[in-house]
């Protein structure tokens, strides 16, 4: 049996063998080597949506570019860590708390103001230090055979309400979350912001991000939840099968469940190629770059004057978001009050 | 005197190895105490650690037990019954080694949607990690000479008292071993809690990551972590035990006659066809299903699938022969230099693999940005992570393996005036080769379903199935992670199909 056996397996072995020969390359230093005179992106934005503008901007500027993926927070922490030494021209972030971590660290180059002229009145930082690229619009998501719309809350504050216990999920772990609450940190000071962190770690359902909370509403476990508008948008603009119970609700009116989250662009001071790196964020901020990032169909916001946004969306001015300055957002403090409430 | 000097450049090596591992955890102390014991004391007495430490604890207290009891039992049924099929049943047993725990995961949690929570986390990791019970177990029935225990059930001991006076202790170190695997893993899971929303240390450090921005919280968390394994450690060298388990006498080692089930035949079958269905049956079928949906055949033929593909075979390549490499000096001092050093060295590289695979990746950028440029960012260093992460899995089975080939051969041969080397290659390769052969199959296995030390440290570009597998899977889009999970149990197959191959012709 064994002897009949053994070609069998020899082959079942070697295939795998084979693969990894041949992957020699692939897994090899040279394949995966930062290439020189190619513009490094660091990308926590949604990996799609970094390739599509960065394909874009080479064909149109013979720039090349590498696209590094990764996560908002550990990829900023990896800059901070790389420091000088940072392999990274560029970096792009979902959120911006991301970005100001790197601006704090002194590590961020001024952004060229032909970037930040393209970019629409009130959302650049004051510090200049980076632009942003994108927008999304905290919303709450509710499930139409739970709960009506007339007793959706007025305000995200209510849901500290204990009457709300149980009955709403959000996504605290997340980056995206950590915007939200920033936002109201700046808007209505510490002991409110306090007291509603704590009331998420007592009555809201946890789920990992933006996605689960959806779908978690969408299939009747909890009534409402707090998250992003564009995952509900692109759902609905697929199979719906994440969101087909479901609506959404702007809170508008200033509150800080109107807040605006802003993707953004920055700059390495040890950049090797800063001028091929302002060139990016000035494509990317631009017409071209705006346009790219909409038919990429990622239902995020543009930010550049004179592109419009996907007209499923209402429009950013709409919104009523609640004027935060961006600069002004802090993150650690957020972090220090989830922590002392037992989120983290 | 070649002899002791040749001990000591094994000893160097083994020094060097422990001395590796431990650098990640060099790094996360003084991180954790970066702002002083006046904060880390606040930071870890207060409930949300206490949360996390029952939550963590809990699950090892139900998992490890539970794993044992299966995986032996299991190993029993098979190796030392007249169960029918059994060889059918070792193939399927050891199938679910070829399943990631995360993907079993994903399929529990599409198919019981409500069971998440401790529930659904004990569940899947039980199933997932059983075999790490029955693999050394089964191996170690099978190369046990059955003459004791005939000799006992010749003195007058009934069947079962033979079984327990001379078979079990003789399973200690498999037994623990294998107990150890379980307890390290569920230390550093992420994947499979994450989906099932329980969190444990392991979670919280990533989360930690994830928003905290600082690493002082999670390298704090890590050093409870840290303390945890180092607990885990200690118990198993208790439950070990010092026995030898090698065998050394003439003639061919006869096989044990199979113990009669007669009644308990059915529950048997029963309870092996539910271990079967639930590791092994539920994941495929999940998998196959969401690949059914139009858009997962669709995604079998993207060329992405290719490139994640053999990104995960070329760095699980290199990461088994590294770990494999690493667990061989520290393996064979202890078989033959049995010491407190040497016991220390060994126990040395397992405590960084207890750490979630952010914490070493952290650790290997802080290091290479600062002293190793050339290094960042290589294949080189994301393949030291893997060596630090997964050296354990190589030296539990190198040791099982050395255990079983007696010193006795090798003096043997030198005695005959084979030098060194030629006892080395002529006498002591060919006994450990399978167990070398199963530690790079296992650390292969492992490489290939490793998702954040690969998303730190490898080089730009660089693809996994299991990176491209939890994007899709966290972004809740079965289908589109389908194609993934399903090469990635491809992939493991012919490796599950070379353990066993072990196993089988390990007499």
């Amino acid at each position: 049996m064994t002897h009949t056996r053994r070609p069998l397996l020899a082959i079942a072995l070697a295939l795998p063998l084979a693969l990894a020969a041949c992957s020699g390359g692939q897994a090899g230093e040279e394949a995966y080597a930062p290439q020189p005179d190619t513009l490094q992106i660091y990308s926590a934005q949604h990996i799609e949506v970094t390739k599509a503008v960065a394909a874009e901007f080479t064909e149109e500027t013979g720039i090349p570019t590498q696209v590094r993926d990764g996560q908002d927070s550990s990829m900023g922490h990896m800059i901070v860590k790389e420091g000088s030494s940072s392999p990274a021209d560029v970096f792009l972030t979902e959120n911006s708390p991301a970005m100001t971590l790197v601006e704090r660290e002194g590590l961020l180059a001024p952004v060229d103001a032909t970037a930040l002229d393209q970019v629409r009145d009130g959302l650049a930082p004051s510090s200049r230090l980076w632009a942003p690229i994108a927008a999304r619009s905290t919303v709450l998501v509710y499930n139409k055979d739970l709960i009506s719309e007339q007793d959706l809350p007025s305000s995200m504050m209510e849901l500290a309400d204990p009457k709300w216990s149980g009955k709403w999920g959000a996504a605290p772990g997340g980056a995206d979350f950590q915007a939200i609450a920033a936002g109201m940190l700046a808007e209505r000071g510490e002991s409110e912001t306090r007291a509603w962190l704590q009331a998420l770690a007592d009555n809201a359902e946890v789920y990992q991000n933006n996605i689960a909370t959806m779908k978690a509403v969408n299939a009747g476990e909890v009534p409402v939840g707090i998250m992003y508008h564009y995952y509900w948008y692109r759902d609905q603009a697929g199979d719906r099968q994440g969101s087909a119970n479901t609506a959404l609700h702007y809170f508008g009116g200033e509150d800080p469940g109107a807040f605006v989250s802003l993707s953004a662009g920055g700059v390495l001071a040890s950049s090797d190629m800063p001028e091929e790196a302002q060139r990016f964020l000035e494509y990317a901020t631009g017409p071209k770059g705006q346009r790219a990032l909409v038919d990429s169909g990622s239902m995020e916001y543009a930010v550049g004057t004179g592109t419009n946004s996907d007209p499923a969306l209402p429009s950013l001015e709409e919104l009523e978001a609640p004027a935060v300055e961006v600069s002004s957002l802090n993150s650690d403090q957020v972090i220090a009050l989830m922590t002392d409430v037992g989120i983290l | 005197m070649s002899g002791s000097s040749s001990t000591r450049g094994v000893v160097a090596a083994a020094t060097l190895v422990a001395a590796l591992t431990l650098l990640p955890v060099l790094i996360a102390l003084p991180a954790a105490l970066a702002e002083g014991p006046a904060r880390a004391a606040e930071y870890l007495f207060r409930p949300r650690i206490g949360n996390l430490l029952a939550n963590t604890g809990l699950l090892v207290a139900v998992t490890v037990p539970a794993a044992v009891v299966l995986g032996a039992a299991a190993a029993w049924l098979v190796e030392r019954t007249a169960l029918p099929g059994a060889a059918w049943w070792r193939t399927l047993l050891l199938a679910p080694l070829a399943v990631p725990s995360f993907v079993s995961a994903y399929a529990w949690v599409t198919v019981a949607p409500g069971l998440t929570g401790f529930a659904g986390s004990a569940l899947v990791t039980t199933l997932a990690y059983y075999p790490f019970v029955f693999l050394p177990v089964a191996a170690q029935l099978r190369a046990l000479d059955p003459a004791d225990e005939d000799a006992a059930r010749s003195l007058g001991l009934s069947p079962a008292a033979a079984v327990m006076r001379t078979v079990l202790p003789r399973l200690r170190p498999s037994l623990s071993g294998g107990a150890l695997l379980v307890a390290l893993h569920l230390l550093a899971e992420y994947g499979v809690l994450e989906m099932m929303r329980f969190p444990t240390f392991t979670t919280a450090i990533m989360q930690q990551y994830a928003v905290g921005f600082s690493d002082t919280s999670g390298s704090l968390l890590a050093s409870v972590l840290v303390g945890l394994c180092l607990l885990a450690l200690l118990l198993e060298l208790l439950a070990r035990g010092r026995r030898r388990v090698a065998r050394l006498g003439s003639g061919t080692q006869s096989r044990p006659v199979p113990h009669a089930l007669g009644a308990w035949t059915a529950p048997a079958m029963v309870l092996l066809a539910a271990l079967v269905a639930g590791a092994l049956v539920v994941p495929v079928a999940s998998v196959g299903r969401w690949l059914a949906a139009s858009e997962g055949w669709a995604g079998l033929l993207d060329t992405g699938l290719l490139g994640a593909t053999l990104g995960t075979v070329g760095l699980a390549t290199l990461g088994a022969v590294a770990a494999t490499a690493a667990a061989l000096p520290g393996a064979w001092l202890l078989n033959r230099h049995h010491s407190g050093l040497t016991v220390a060295l060994e126990r040395v590289t397992f405590v960084a693999s207890s750490l979630p695979g952010i914490v070493v990746g952290l650790g290997l950028v802080t290091l290479a940005v600062t002293w190793a440029g050339p290094l960042y960012q290589t294949v080189t260093l994301t393949v030291l992570a893997y060596a630090i992460l997964f050296v354990p899995r190589a030296m539990v089975s190198l040791r099982s393996g050395l255990a079983a080939a007696p010193p006795e051969l090798s003096e043997a041969a030198r005695s005959l005036g084979t030098g060194g080397t030629g006892t080395l290659v002529r006498v002591v390769l060919p006994l450990m080769a399978p167990s070398v052969m199963t530690g790079l199959v296992l650390v292969a296995l492992a490489v290939s379903t490793e998702l954040t030390a690969t998303l730190l440290l490898a080089p730009t570009g660089t693809e996994t199935l299991a990176l491209a597998f939890w994007r899709e899977a966290s972004q809740l889009d079965y289908a589109a992670a389908a194609p993934y999970a399903a090469v990635m149990i491809a992939l493991s197959v012919p490796l599950t199909l070379l353990l066993r191959r072990q196993i089988l012709e390990e007499k």
